[in-house]
C-alpha cells in the first residue's frame, strides 16, 4: 500500500456571517491558495473530493454548485461526502492507497449563518424516533456533559479552563473567529444555554472553507520538502440510538487507539474536533493527551465551520508539525451527536 | 358521513426550515442590473466564455469571472419542451413552451417561457427577443421578462454555438 502525505493546506478566515459571499466565493480563494503555495494547478490533481451538507444551504444537490470553484476542464475525477471534509480526506487517501490516483485535492465548506443550525443539525438524527422531536445540538451535548460531570470524568473547572485556554491559543491563529480573552469572572457570569453548558461552552456560528492537498510517496517530494505522512487513520461510528450508548466513554476512539497502536507514542501536538468545552478534558483523558499541547489553534471553540472543522483539526496539526519541526501529531474529527462518529489521525514528519 | 374525513392511522409531520438565501456577489450584481432592465453577463478571463446569469466563477477553469459583459435581450432557442401537464400552483395554462434561451454572445443558456407562437411552430435555432413587463413592475428577478417571443430573423444553426476555447 502506498504511503500518503499531506503536502498543503489553506483555510479561509472564519467569519460569523459571510453575508453576500456564497459557498463558491469562499472555496475558490482557499483552493487557489493551496495550489499557489505548492506551485501546482488542478492539472496536477488526480482526484478531487469535497465535504459539505446540503441542509446548510437548504437546497438539494447544493454541493454540486461548489464544484464551480474548481477547474473541471479537462474533466476531473471527483466525489463528495455529505460529512465533514475529514471524511473526504479519508476517501481521497483510499483512492491513492489503491493506486487510482497519486494526488488529491480535498475541500470542505459550510455556512451556518443563513439558517437555524440547531434545527438543521437535529435532522441528522434517526428520522423515525428522534428527529421528529427536533433535539437541538446544544441540548444533546449538554446531556453528555451532565453525565460526564455526574460521574466525575470531568469537572466544571476543566470546562472553564478549556474555554479560557481556547481564547488564549486563538491569539496565534489569524483565521480564528473569536480572539477576545476571557476571565473566570466573565465565564461565570455567562448564562446557561442548556445546563451545564453556558453559551461560552458552545462554538460560535461560523462560515468558511478549507482546502488540502495530499500525495503519494512518489509525488509528495515533487510538491514540497516537508511532507507530513498520514501514518495512521481510523474511524468508526456508534449507534444512532442515543439510549444504547454509554455517553461517558468512547469505544470508537478507544478502538482507533488500538488499531493505530498509539498507546506508546509521545505526541508533540494535538488538534481535536471538540465543539463543546466538556469534550476537551473528556477526549484528552481518553487519548492520553494530558501533557500534550492541545488545540493550539484554539480549536472549534474559537471558530467552527460545519463540515470543515474536522478537516481543519487535521490541517492545523499538519501546520504545527511543519512550522515547529515536530515529529508526531494527533488529529481528531467527529460527526453526529455526542461524539457519535470519530476519526483519529496520526501525522508524522519524515523519520 | 361523506363530509367527514376518514380516520387516519398516521400523522403528517412536515419539516420546515427557514434560510436567508444568498445569491452570491456575482448574481447580486446581475439581479441589480436586471431590476434596471439590463442583462449583464460575466466572462472568464482565461477561456473568455460568457456566463448569464453569472455565478461568479468559470466552472471550466475554476477562476472568478470578474469581467462584465453587457448583452442584448435577443437570442435563439437552444432547446425547448412543450408542457401539456398542469403543475399545481402554476398559473400558466398548458400547453405552453419552456425553452433554453441562448442570448447573443453568451456561452450558456437559461430557462424561460416562449409565447406569441403556436406550440407546433417552435423550433430549435429560432430567433427570439425578450418581452418585458412594464418598467414599474421590475424587481430583482428574471420574471421582469414576461417571456421571449419570435422575431423576424433567420434561424441560427445551433451546432455553431458549441463553445470553443479561445
Amino acid at each position: 500500500m502506498k504511503r500518503v502525505a499531506i503536502v498543503g493546506y489553506a483555510q479561509h478566515k472564519i467569519l460569523s456571517k459571510a453575508g453576500a459571499l456564497n459557498e463558491v466565493e469562499l472555496i475558490m480563494p482557499v483552493v487557489h491558495k493551496v495550489f499557489n503555495d505548492l506551485g501546482i494547478s488542478q492539472n496536477d490533481i488526480g482526484f478531487t473530493c469535497s465535504g459539505s451538507c446540503d441542509y446548510l444551504q437548504g437546497a438539494a444537490f447544493a454541493f454540486v454548485e461548489g464544484l464551480s470553484a474548481i477547474q473541471t476542464n479537462p474533466p476531473i475525477k471527483e466525489s463528495h461526502v455529505e460529512m465533514d471534509a475529514a471524511w473526504a480526506l479519508y476517501e481521497s487517501m483510499l483512492k491513492i492507497k489503491m493506486g487510482d490516483a497519486d494526488t488529491a485535492l480535498i475541500y470542505g465548506f459550510g455556512k451556518s449563518s443563513p439558517g437555524n443550525l440547531d434545527s438543521i443539525i437535529s435532522l441528522q438524527m434517526d428520522p423515525y424516533y428522534i428527529a421528529p422531536l427536533w433535539p437541538d445540538r446544544v441540548s444533546l451535548a449538554a446531556l453528555q456533559a451532565q453525565l460526564l460531570l455526574q460521574q466525575n470524568k470531568i469537572t466544571q473547572d476543566e470546562m472553564m479552563g478549556a474555554v479560557i485556554q481556547s481564547r488564549e491559543n486563538a491569539a496565534s491563529n489569524s483565521n480564528a473567529l473569536l480572539t477576545d480573552l476571557l476571565s473566570e469572572q466573565i465565564y461565570n457570569a455567562d448564562s446557561l444555554v442548556s445546563s451545564p453548558l453556558r453559551s461560552l461552552d458552545c462554538p460560535p456560528i461560523s462560515d468558511g472553507a478549507s482546502a488540502m492537498v495530499i500525495a503519494s510517496e512518489e509525488k509528495a517530494y515533487e510538491f514540497t520538502d516537508n511532507p507530513i505522512w498520514i501514518e495512521g487513520i481510523d474511524h468508526s461510528i456508534e449507534s444512532s440510538n442515543l439510549g444504547s450508548r454509554d455517553l461517558t466513554t468512547s469505544p470508537t476512539i478507544q478502538n482507533a487507539i488500538k488499531n493505530l497502536k498509539l498507546e506508546n507514542i509521545n505526541f508533540d501536538v494535538a488538534e481535536l474536533h471538540t465543539q463543546f468545552s466538556h469534550e476537551v478534558p473528556f477526549l484528552r483523558e481518553i487519548l492520553n493527551l494530558k501533557n500534550v499541547p492541545t488545540n493550539l489553534s484554539g480549536g472549534p471553540l474559537v471558530g467552527n465551520v460545519m463540515m470543515c472543522a474536522g478537516l481543519d483539526a487535521i490541517g492545523k496539526t499538519f501546520e504545527a508539525l511543519v512550522k515547529d519541526q515536530l515529529s508526531n501529531g494527533l488529529a481528531h474529527a467527529t460527526s453526529g451527536p455526542c461524539l457519535q462518529h470519530n476519526m483519529v489521525v496520526h501525522l508524522e514528519r519524515q523519520k | 358521513m361523506s363530509n367527514e374525513e376518514a380516520p387516519k392511522d398516521y400523522k403528517e409531520s412536515l419539516i420546515h426550515l427557514e434560510y436567508q438565501y444568498t445569491a452570491g456577489s456575482a448574481t447580486t450584481t446581475f439581479l441589480n442590473q436586471v431590476k434596471e432592465g439590463r442583462l449583464v453577463g460575466q466572462s472568464c478571463p482565461k477561456c473568455k466564455a460568457v456566463y448569464v446569469p453569472p455565478r461568479g466563477s468559470c466552472p471550466r477553469c475554476g477562476v472568478a469571472t470578474d469581467i462584465e459583459v453587457p448583452l442584448t435581450d435577443k437570442g435563439c432557442i437552444e432547446s425547448f419542451t412543450v408542457v401539456h401537464i398542469p403543475i399545481p400552483g402554476n398559473p400558466i395554462v398548458p400547453p405552453y413552451i419552456c425553452a433554453q434561451i441562448r442570448l447573443d454572445q453568451a456561452n450558456i443558456s437559461f430557462l424561460h417561457l416562449v409565447q406569441d407562437i403556436e406550440t407546433d411552430q417552435i423550433r430549435i435555432g429560432m430567433r427570439v427577443q425578450a418581452v418585458w413587463k412594464p418598467k414599474e413592475e421590475w424587481t430583482h428577478s428574471l420574471e421582469n421578462i414576461k417571456w421571449f417571443a419570435p422575431i423576424d430573423e433567420p434561424d441560427v444553426d445551433v451546432s455553431t454555438l458549441r463553445f470553443q476555447s479561445s
